[in-house]
């Protein structure tokens, strides 16, 4: 049971990120679902932490990447060096040769900085000198954004928060989860001491299980159902792509493995629906984001038998 | 929709919305306090729903309830009618609203106010009614439609109530076009049938017709085939005034015959005049009616008459030839009782007439130079005219010397019968106004004339109107230019009201359409029609027709509905039943809700069978999502489902 290897790690998680079980399970489905996570909260909820227990529990290569408006693109891809020595350029990989890369308020870096990583993200390769680099597998992008502070900032345009799978927010822990937290180690701390419990190559094989999952006519045409009234939708502005269908049902493939089921039911859509949907939808009033109840309020209004 | 659940807001809105423009219009009908009450439930529910206040104890509602039934019956005397009807199904619609928001409440308040909506047309037929009457059922099936999408956005749903609503149109049409029209008011009952309305009546004394004047209501409409006849020759013949006491004119009773007393000649005018309802039997045709028309009696006086009075709005077509001599032959008894006048009474008059009919005139000149006196200027035409006394004849025509038509023909009549010649007051309309958007002549009550008719030996009954020799532009160019300056008019006549009579005018093209092409589709008019399709056919065959085509339609969709579900997946089938079963028990599925979270909020609210309908609803699950499993599982399914037992 390809499962197990995901309860153990969302049960080793769960001790070190407290209260939020919900939202780990879903940033592992993203993972499962070989997708890319943005996380959009206000700072000091955990982001980072996050993060940080994905790569360290799976024990993937981390990198952080902190975005500012003066990074460049050869900042994150790397960069090609004169070496007297050999008297050749050498090129100096960046931080985007890693497994997890942590790509901290993505909006406060420009554009083309951006789209460097974005490009790297759709290809899982890089073109640095000319050169065609491919990089390691599995290779993820957790991308987070700070919704409140919009000064000097560069908003990813749709194109680009396509490219994330899902969206998730943390939100503030509950009132049991924070009074443990406050009383409880340093996480930091904690994480250091923690050793991966499942080896990369063990997240390939729940990737391969979640895709080998059996999806029925029936399924599809629910799926397909729910996208299409998006699409119709008098209050929203235009609807969900056919590349965004296809990235629910990924998503909702990886969240019925981890319920740990072998077939995909319409629970398992509509548990991701929000957070696959939530970033690719916009109000046609004034273009802002769909609010919850919109996308909640869409899943109540296609009917199963 | 589970119950126990409170409607969303925005359905209870829709709901008062639709219950607020369903039951203000009838508020011209319902007695005054009884529109205070809903004005104040209405008004309650809206805070309510705003959160200003709080909602009334259920005991309370009963209360007002009761109370209100009480009310109606001491202020009607009956529960009978529809006049109660309608005042309690307004009480219980806003005591619907203010009791609970459940669904169940709300599909009530929706079904009371379609009642309500139909009853609307008890009253008033008119577009603005039809108008209301639609704007209330959309909103009530837009309230109907929140029930079942609680979420969705309100545009969204109007939408979708707009096109049920559209969907509908070609069944009403349908309907419309074959529902059996049976004549007589369907919903009239004895008490409130025939109230009164404003006209002309049989007696005429000084200020009737002046009185009448002020007013900008219709009285009829004729739409003529060719061009209509000038103004001065547009005289709609009302109720003949014969008899008079010194101050009243009264008609006298005539035979009605199927057939004109004279012979009708000259140019004819063929016109189809839509009368409103007057409670009366005259027809108002234009003189003088030519012979043949069906179904219509003809009264010795010449009034054109109908069987029965006319109690709704009704169409009738006419011909009539202005130019015909009637009369030639009048009875002696006709002519003794348009001689008579009273004993006493008016002694200047009487000289006047005395000296009109000196040195033997003849009657042509008699009627010449009574006519000149009053075309000498001295007389003044007024919609004002100062009262009169005992001697109104007199006192008009010596002292004040200002009137109305009424007091221009009585006064020359009253000449006439003096110098001896027979002579009557006709009443009737004069003019009319052409409508330029659809040519018809309008007719409105501030045309109401008066004029006379003397009879002279060898040239029959001769038209003299008085009026005319006062005040000829009225009857060249209608009221609105005779009247003296600072003398009330009727609105429409006001000339810096220009803009708004241009209105009118279309208003009442649209509206004169309403009434030949909806409401004026009555027995007749069916039975042409679908003559013209080639169905011969009356009332009864209709009726059954109808009714058997509304039943195999039933039937057809009956059968639909069982083949869709004999034709569905036998594992669609038993979950289906399973559903079925819950909701039974007080827990249904919502339409979007899955299998495994259905069975979560099942085992919630029966713990004590969590284990099997957990089972039953993940193998319905799986079978469903996974593989296709045999018949035999399914069946196995099914029975578990029946076997299952929620209490």
């Amino acid at each position: 049971m390809p499962h197990r290897h995901a309860t153990r790690l969302l049960e080793a998680a769960a001790q070190i990120i407290l209260g939020k079980e919900h939202e780990l399970r879903l940033a592992l489905a993203c993972m499962v679902a070989r997708g890319h996570l943005l996380i959009e909260d206000v700072p000091g909820v955990g982001k980072t932490t996050l993060a940080h227990v994905l790569a360290r529990l799976i024990g993937l290569r981390f990198q952080r990447i902190q975005f500012t408006s003066d990074l460049l693109p050869a900042d994150i891809v790397g960069v090609s060096i004169f070496e007297r020595e050999s008297g050749a350029f050498r090129f100096h990989p960046g931080p985007v040769f890693a497994q997890l890369i942590l790509a901290d308020e993505i909006n406060r870096a420009t554009p083309k900085t951006q789209s460097a990583l974005l490009e790297a993200m759709e290809e899982h390769q890089v073109t640095a000198d000319g050169q065609t680099l491919a990089l390691p597998e599995p290779f993820f992008v957790v991308a987070t954004q700070n919704p409140a502070s919009q000064i000097g900032t560069f908003p990813l345009p749709e194109s680009q928060l396509d490219r994330f799978l899902m969206r998730i927010r943390l939100g503030y822990p509950d009132r049991a989860a924070e009074r443990a937290l406050l009383l409880g180690e340093d996480r930091r701390g904690l994480l250091e001491r923690r050793e991966a419990v499942i080896a990369p190559e063990q997240l390939l094989e729940l990737q391969h299980a979640a895709r080998a999952l059996t999806v029925t006519d029936r399924l599809v045409d629910y799926l397909h159902a729910l996208v299409d009234s998006t699409r119709h939708d008098p209050e929203l502005l235009g609807g969900l792509s056919p590349r965004a269908g296809l990235a629910l049902l990924s998503a909702a493939r990886a969240w019925a493995l981890l319920e740990g089921r072998d077939h995909v039911l319409p629970e398992d859509v509509q548990a991701v629906f929000p957070h696959v949907a939530g970033h690719r939808l916009h109000l046609a009033t004034d273009g802002r984001p769909v609010p919850p109840a919109t996308l909640r309020r869409l899943v109540e209004a296609v009917r199963l038998v | 929709m589970p119950p126990n659940v409170e409607v969303s807001r925005r359905t209870a809105f829709c709901l008062l919305a639709a219950a607020s423009v369903t039951v203000l219009p009838h508020a011209g009908h319902l007695p005054p306090w009884l529109v205070a009450l809903c004005v104040l439930l209405l008004g309650w529910r809206g805070a309510q729903l705003l959160d200003r206040v709080k909602g009334l104890p259920r005991w309370l509602v009963l209360g007002v309830a009761l109370a209100a039934a009480l009310a109606i019956k001491i202020d009607f005397g009956h529960f009978f009618g529809k006049d109660p009807g309608v005042a309690l199904l307004a009480v219980l619609l806003c005591l619907k609203l203010l009791e609970g928001g459940s669904p169940r409440d709300a599909r009530v308040a929706v079904l009371l106010s379609f009642f309500l909506q139909l009853g609307l047309f008890f009253y008033d037929q008119t577009m603005g009614v039809a108008a209301l009457a639609l704007a209330g059922t959309l909103l009530a099936v837009t309230a109907l439609f929140g029930l079942h999408q609680p979420r969705a956005p309100l545009p969204g749903l109007l939408r979708g109530a707009a096109t049920l609503v559209l969907q509908g149109l070609p069944f009403m049409l349908v309907l419309f076009v074959f529902f059996p029209r049976i004549e007589g008011p369907l919903w009239g009952l004895p008490a409130d049938a025939h109230s009164a309305v404003s006209g002309l009546s049989d007696t005429m004394e000084p200020g009737s017709i002046s009185e009448l004047s002020l007013s900008d209501a219709i009285a009829f409409r004729a739409a003529f085939a060719g061009e209509p006849p000038p103004n001065a020759l547009r005289y709609w013949r009302g109720p003949v005034l014969t008899e008079f006491d010194g101050r009243t004119w009264r008609a006298v009773r005539t035979t009605s015959t199927a057939a004109p007393a004279y012979q009708p000649g000259g140019p004819v005018y063929a016109y189809s005049l839509t009368l409103e309802a007057h409670n009366r039997r005259w027809l108002l045709a234009l003189d003088y009616p030519d012979a043949g028309l069906d179904d219509l009696l003809y009264a010795d006086d010449f009034q054109l008459l109908a069987a029965r009075p006319v109690r709704a709005r009704a169409r009738f077509d006419l011909r009539s030839r202005p130019h015909t001599p009637v009369g030639m032959e009048e009875s002696a008894a006709v002519l003794a009782a348009v001689r008579r006048l009273p004993a006493q009474g008016n002694p200047r008059a009487r000289a006047l007439a005395a000296r009109l009919a000196a040195d033997g005139a003849d009657a042509g000149t008699i009627v010449s130079r009574a006519f000149d006196h009053f075309a000498s200027g001295n007389y003044t035409y007024t919609l004002t005219p100062t009262l009169l006394g005992a001697h109104s004849v007199d006192e008009f025509l010596f002292d004040t010397l200002e009137g109305f038509c009424e007091h221009y023909a009585s006064a020359f009549v009253f000449l006439m019968r003096a110098a001896g010649l027979p002579a009557r007051v006709v009443t009737g309309y004069q003019g009319g106004q052409v409508n330029p958007i659809d040519d018809t002549v309008v007719v409105r009550q501030s045309d109401a004339h008066a004029w006379a008719e003397v009879w002279i030996d060898g040239q029959g009954w001769r038209r003299v109107d008085p009026t005319a020799a006062a005040a000829p532009q009225r009857i060249e160019r209608g009221l609105g230019e005779s009247i003296r300056a600072g003398d009330p008019r009727p609105l429409l006549m006001r000339p810096e009201f220009s803009w708004l009579r241009e209105f009118r005018h279309r208003w009442e093209a649209v509206s004169n359409h309403w009434n030949l092409w909806v409401l004026g589709y009555n027995e007749d008019r069916q039975r042409d029609l679908l003559a013209r399709l080639g169905l011969e056919t009356d009332w009864r065959t209709l009726t059954l027709a109808t009714g058997a085509a509304a039943g195999l339609l039933m039937l057809a969709l009956l059968g639909w509905a069982f083949h869709q579900r004999r034709s569905a997946d036998p594992l669609d089938q038993a979950w289906q039943a399973f559903c079925r079963r819950a909701a039974r028990h007080g827990l249904p599925r919502h339409a979007w809700e899955g299998p495994l979270d259905f069975a979560t909020r099942l085992a919630d609210r029966f713990p004590a069978h969590a284990g099997e309908l957990r089972r039953i609803a993940s193998d319905y699950a799986r079978m469903r999502y996974r593989a296709a499993d045999g018949p035999a599982a399914v069946r196995e399914l099914s029975q578990r489902i029946r076997r299952i037992d929620f209490t």
